[in-house]
């Protein structure tokens, strides 16, 4: 009897620690991201704002965006972000015109600098916006209008 | 299996230029085949990268980050020799797992 309960015990007691080592972010692998599906399944900047639990933001100039005046291709896309701003920990890359407003998300620990390049799809030629969510929830926004002279989506 | 990412680290300054290619198909979900049906959305749906075994950035994608995704970032205090990760998973539940160093 006794070796089994203290096999339980151990069992128990390791699974603790295993959720306190994940609480900590001590474990590797899943850090905090949970994918978002009410924010990329919103069809408005607005949906997306309401889908990622986040005020209206207010224009930065602090926020340094960048992508093409004009895009041949809009299948690809290149698109930049870089921040002045104290305590970004999230930037979200936000079509207007596009069939899913919401492109992508990037989350930023203390280790990486806030900012980001990527390429994104554009079906039109829409206004892009790089909204800047910091650690006490203030939201910030840069946006920029993309002249599209072929779709990215297909159709 | 997917086919490997490619990545680039390179010191600079006080920290490292991250660059990842990765070898994805990202459909949109939008596009219809020749028969006319729609063929279903396949995207990566979550990323992260690693200095040295701990998380630095994650992402959440959608559908509309380009095909063969690229992302470029900034490792703050890393140095030549240091490990980069990077993961991906797509909303088939795909995932892959690629290393660099930091030249």
């Amino acid at each position: 009897m006794q070796p089994m309960q203290n096999r339980r015990e151990m069992m128990a007691r390791s699974a603790g620690v295993a959720l306190l080592l994940a609480g900590a972010g001590v474990l590797p692998a899943r850090a905090q991201s949970v994918w978002p599906k009410a924010a990329f399944d919103g069809k408005s900047i607005d949906e997306v704002y309401k889908g990622l639990g986040i005020a209206k933001p207010v224009e930065s100039k602090d926020i340094a965006f960048t992508a093409p005046d004009i895009a041949e291709n809009g299948a690809v896309v290149p698109i930049g972000v870089t921040t002045t701003l104290p305590g970004v920990k999230r930037i979200a890359f936000l079509v207007e015109k596009n069939p899913t407003t919401l492109a992508g998300l990037f989350d930023f620990t203390d280790a990486v600098e806030p900012s980001v390049k990527t390429r994104i799809k554009m079906q039109q030629t829409s206004n892009v916006f790089a909204v800047a969510i910091t650690s006490d929830d203030k939201v910030y926004y840069a946006q920029k209008e993309v002249k599209v002279t072929l779709g990215g989506c297909g159709g | 299996m997917s086919d490997p990412m490619r990545i680039r680290a390179q010191a600079q300054g006080s920290g490292a230029v991250v660059r990842v290619l990765m070898s994805h198909e990202m459909e949109t979900g939008q596009r219809k085949d020749a028969a006319g049906k729609t063929i279903p959305a396949w995207h990566i749906t979550e990323m992260t990268a690693a200095l040295n075994g701990k998380v630095v950035l994650s992402g959440e994608w959608g559908t509309a980050i380009a095909k063969n995704p690229f992302t470029e970032f900034v490792v703050k205090g890393a140095k030549a020799g240091d490990k980069i990760t990077v993961n991906w998973v797509d909303n088939r539940g795909d995932k892959r797992s690629d290393e660099a160093v930091v030249a």
